[in-house]
């Protein structure tokens, strides 16, 4: 046995929670359901030395996330801040709230990418979901702003029962606006959107057009868009490779500083999660109980421990896991191998057409 | 569906707003920066990247790299185009 200890592998990613605080109210948003208040919001400096901590550990690109980034007055600093430290600096913003003067100067601060969300192909549809009204003209505006500055456009569409049809016409909207990406991003059910899984699901046959669809758009715009896909994995036999495996490739600093591998770790009681604000981040991807609890294969049950699968699925989502079977070391129950498998399909049966439970 | 793409050696190949290459000692060496990716650049990659600035075109490029490696000019020329028409076709260089 080699006694040698093997060094953690290094982040490429920092999602950077910089608020909780939005105007949107979506019904899916990623955010933990106790939401951090302002008055626990790290303040700027920290933010820079957090920056400054990751690139020194090997992170390359930081997502200023949210929430809705935009709502901190001091977001043009965070970002300079950022840039300075050398990273790849990712806004990704619902676009309320942004303005475009505060765009301007994030384009003079560095900024290298903008990521704008767009809840359907058509205004009325798109801002009932976001509960917003007016969402979707503010998102085409700065959308038309970020290209005026030169800046690669994003358009992350968030798909789900009401919307999933529209592929064709999000893809269409994402090319007349400029975008050089589009992210087809099926609900994740953790969060507000656990919460309301009933009215978001999609039934098989949507989930099996949309993945022609997206086929289809891939091969007519190729070379004008680039397309990426993350499969509904509720209709899935195998699990996706959650965050590229826990404490491997990225990691998640929320509004108050706490350090997590992704960013529903937080649903998980028994994890302990370090705080930026009493640790450098290095000592935390290390060294941090949460972080050693999933790293590698050693946690894994069967049927994990001996799939030969293991380094590549990491046995699926650990959060998806405990929500599912109330076990974070069971394989993810999306797997067909898991002996919990039936029960994603019975879930994925039970749809509701109620009105959303929008985020607070 | 386009087909593949025919790169002109009069092309000035230069990396679009938000396509960095950098150098990363924690990751290994070069690396392409993009929307939401990274691509490692081993060594003949950054060596083709690092000369797309917009003003030498892709005739000069191929030039450049055969002088400096000593390399068949033929065989330069068919990496750089097979290499550009990739990264073009990702959004990751402008022609």
């Amino acid at each position: 046995m080699d006694a040698t200890p093997q060094r953690a592998p290094r982040p490429l990613g920092l999602l950077a929670e910089l608020t909780h605080r939005c105007p949107l109210g979506c019904p899916y948003c990623s955010n933990p359901l106790a939401l951090d208040g302002r008055a626990n919001e790290l303040d700027t400096e920290t933010w820079a030395r957090v920056f400054h901590e990751a690139a020194a550990l090997g992170v390359l690109q930081v997502h200023l996330s949210g929430g809705e980034p935009g709502a901190r007055r001091d977001l043009v600093e965070i970002t300079k801040a950022a840039h300075d430290a050398g990273l790849y600096t990712n806004l990704i913003t619902s676009a309320v709230g942004i303005t475009a003067a505060t765009l301007a100067k994030l384009s003079d601060a560095g900024l290298d990418h903008v990521q704008i969300s767009i809840q359907d192909s058509e205004p009325g549809s798109a801002d009932h979901i976001a509960g917003y009204k007016g969402a979707y003209a503010r998102k085409a505006a700065l959308a038309a702003e970020v290209v005026r500055h030169k800046l690669p456009l994003t358009v992350n569409a968030v798909m789900h029962r009401a919307n999933i049809e529209h592929i064709d016409a999000m893809v269409a909207l994402a090319l007349k606006l400029g975008a050089k990406r589009v992210e087809i991003a099926h609900v994740q059910y953790y969060g507000w959107a656990l919460k309301n899984r009933a009215q978001l699901m999609p039934t098989r046959e949507q989930v099996e057009c949309a993945v022609k669809t997206v086929e289809a758009l891939r091969e007519r715009h190729h070379g004008a868009i680039v397309i990426d896909a993350v499969v509904p994995d509720y209709y899935a036999r195998f699990p996706k490779a959650c965050v590229g495996g826990w404490g491997r490739r990225s990691l998640n600093v929320t509004p108050s500083g706490k350090v997590l591998p992704c960013h529903a770790a937080e649903s998980i009681p028994e994890l302990t999660f370090w705080n930026v604000r009493e640790h450098a981040l290095a000592d935390i991807w290390d060294n941090s109980p949460a972080f050693l609890a999933f790293r590698g294969t050693d946690w894994m049950q069967e049927p994990c421990r001996t799939c030969p699968k293991r380094e590549q699925d990491f046995g699926g989502c650990r959060c998806q896991a405990f929500a599912l079977t109330g076990d974070a070391r069971a394989a993810d129950p999306v797997c067909h191998l898991s002996p919990h498998h039936a029960l994603v399909g019975e879930l994925a049966e039970i749809r509701e057409d109620a009105a959303y439970d929008y985020r607070g | 569906m386009t087909d593949a793409r025919t790169i002109s050696p009069d092309a000035k190949p230069k990396l679009p707003r938000g396509v960095r290459l950098t150098h990363n000692e924690a990751q290994g060496g070069w690396v392409l920066l993009a929307p939401e990716r990274v691509f490692k650049a081993g060594g003949p990659a950054a060596e083709i990247v690092k000369r797309c600035t917009g003003e030498a075109s892709v005739s000069e490029i191929v030039d450049d790299l055969a002088k400096t490696f000593n390399a068949p000019r033929e065989r330069i020329m068919t990496d750089v185009t097979a290499m550009l028409a990739g990264l073009a076709d990702k959004q990751l260089m402008d022609l």
